[in-house]
């Protein structure tokens, strides 16, 4: 039950994050997350969008470079402590986190989403507990 | 007072030296003739035989060696001796990683030497003086080409070596260097070094040999002027021997070509056609007296004029400018040949698509060569640190193949400047 995240390599230039976003606004796409890491020279951009596959196609039509990797989209609750014992679970079970990010909860809800790039598979984490989200459940429509 | 080296030659009659030469041209195309099959065979498609070659006059009868021909016939396929007759070998790097490696026997470096030692004496240097060689030593022939001929005329010389300018300094000081020996932005970085630190009344500097890359006059001038020095350049390639195939005397207007030992030559560099005296062409060199590798009308790619007019010096040699640029796509970046096609060839074993730009300048003296190369797909993913890894790697890669330093940059696709569908693949900033 993992979630489709889209990458996108940007240059560290002004406007670059603007002009891919508005690219993915004329084509009526909707982001649901978004992060970037980056170095002094370029970012990766990770994104989670309502239409992946159209928006890999539209990026790539624009000489963007991207790709597209499966992410773990795992609902928080929305007190004190709730990521804490997320990650406290996720510890135990010796899963190594590559990078993590927050959503929004989609449709809504009031609650959380945290999305995790780890050396696990989503059952991993459904079978240590915690309540992992569909790709309809963010709000994927595809 | 001009002093010289070997003044019986270094200002024989114009006759005389054309008449030495075309001596030793007979001998070396037989010699060559006879030892090294490659060329021969070069002879042989040209229907030439060294019956032909009777004099100067005949030396555009002759195939031409191009870089290529050192390549496609490494590791000695134009050696002209037995290796046991052989000494030593320089090396420098080729246009696709291949190296070029050039032999040389005990009489070579003796004639080597005295090349160098003529440079050192036309630039007022002598047995009293103390040369500091910052050139590297190794395969590269500027620290062991100076050095050889240094210690033949009798300086102290100073090993140096290249790099840790704080030992350089402090030996400079301690042990009274009058002569520096390096690259010219080696030198003017040593020279503001040493403005800086408030050095110049401690240093005994008072000559400076500079070459393996390009500068101007204005460059010697503030040279010259910030370390009170007279600067001379000294031109060579490590195909011919190495520093010393031509030198500057106190005229500093040219370059007198060691005639006796290489005999020169214009061509056009598109119909390979020679040209007259005075025009600007590719310099083309014969070795005359070279034996462990005797290279007959090397393509040297620097683009330059000779002169025979008579110089004030006294010496007779023909003078030839400085290279005024390329006729292939070397560059020269911190004294050492880079082609762009090495850097292809690293891209292309990486993965990387053959788009990518280089960019030469030059910061505080110093060259600085960064490379752009476009993301691709296949090497693009969500994990920033295996991007990074790859970019260590690349970066590792193109040291082995360049021996240098470059800055690597991952740019966007199709963001590299393509004029008419063409990428323009190499801009050099540098002002020189
Ligand atoms: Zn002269």
């Amino acid at each position: 039950m993992e979630v489709r995240q889209i990458s996108v390599f940007l240059e560290n230039k002004p406007g670059q994050l603007a002009h891919m976003c508005r690219i993915l606004a004329d084509a009526g796409i909707d982001l649901k997350a978004l992060n970037i890491a980056e170095t002094s020279d370029y970012g990766v951009l990770r994104i989670i969008t309502d239409k992946p596959r159209k928006t890999i196609s539209v990026l790539t039509s624009e000489s963007l470079v991207c790709s597209s990797t499966d992410v773990v989209a795992v609902k928080v609750p929305d007190q004190p402590g709730g990521l804490a014992g997320i990650l406290d679970v996720i510890a135990e079970k010796n899963i190594s986190i590559e990078y993590m990010y927050s959503m929004l909860g989609g449709n809504g809800t009031t609650s959380a989403i945290m999305v995790f790039q780890t050396n696990e598979k989503s059952s991993v984490f459904a079978a240590a507990g915690l309540e992992v989200l569909s790709g309809s459940d963010v709000g994927i429509e595809e | 007072m001009e002093g010289y080296y070997q003044k019986d030659i270094e200002c024989a009659s114009r006759d005389e030296i054309r008449s030495l030469q075309s001596r030793r041209l007979v001998e070396q195309v037989r010699f060559v003739w006879n030892n090294v099959p490659y060329y021969r065979h070069k002879m042989e498609a040209l229907g030439v035989c060294p019956d032909d070659i009777r004099g100067v006059e005949d030396i555009s009868k002759l195939p031409f060696l191009k870089k290529d021909d050192l390549r496609d016939s490494y590791p000695d396929g134009l050696r002209g001796v037995p290796l046991k007759d052989c000494v030593r070998i320089h090396s420098t790097s080729g246009t696709t990683g291949k190296r070029v490696v050039a032999y040389y026997t005990k009489d070579d470096i003796d004639l080597w030497d005295d090349c160098v030692a003529r440079a050192l004496v036309a630039a007022g240097i002598s047995d009293e003086d103390v040369v500091q060689v910052c050139y590297g030593y190794g395969l590269f022939t500027g620290g062991l080409g100076l050095h050889g001929g240094a210690e033949k005329l009798g300086c102290l010389v100073l090993p140096m070596s290249s790099g840790s300018t704080d030992r350089q300094l402090q030996f400079m000081q301690d042990l009274g260097s009058t002569v520096l020996c390096c690259t010219p932005s080696y030198a003017a970085y040593l020279s503001e070094t040493i403005n800086e630190r408030g050095l110049r009344d401690t240093i005994r500097l008072r000559r400076g040999i500079f070459g393996a890359e390009a500068w101007s006059d204005d460059m010697r001038a503030s040279i010259e002027s910030s370390l009170g020095i007279k600067a001379h350049d000294i031109y060579g390639l490590t195909e011919l021997s190495g520093p010393g195939v031509a030198y500057e005397c106190s005229v500093q207007k040219g370059m007198h070509i060691n005639e006796d030992h290489f005999l020169a030559e214009i061509i056009d560099p598109d119909t390979c056609e020679p040209l007259p005296m005075g025009s600007k062409g590719e310099l083309v060199i014969t070795s005359l007296t070279k034996k462990g590798f005797p290279l007959l009308r090397y393509r040297t790619r620097d683009i330059c004029i000779l002169s025979e007019e008579k110089c004030e010096c006294g010496r007779t040699f023909v003078k030839m400018s400085r290279p005024m640029g390329r006729s292939d796509d070397m560059l020269i970046v911190k004294g050492v040949n880079v082609f762009p096609s090495q850097i292809e060839t690293v891209l292309i074993q990486q993965g990387y698509a053959a788009n990518y730009q280089i960019i030469v300048d030059r910061e505080n003296n110093s060259d600085t060569l960064d490379v752009m190369i476009e993301m691709t797909s296949e090497n693009f993913s969500d994990s920033l640190s295996k991007i990074t890894a790859q970019e260590k790697t690349l970066v590792a890669e193109l040291k082995a193949m360049l021996g240098i330093y470059a800055n690597v940059h991952l740019v966007a696709p199709k963001s590299i400047v393509r004029s008419e569908g063409k990428a323009v693949r190499v801009i050099d900033r540098r002002k020189i």
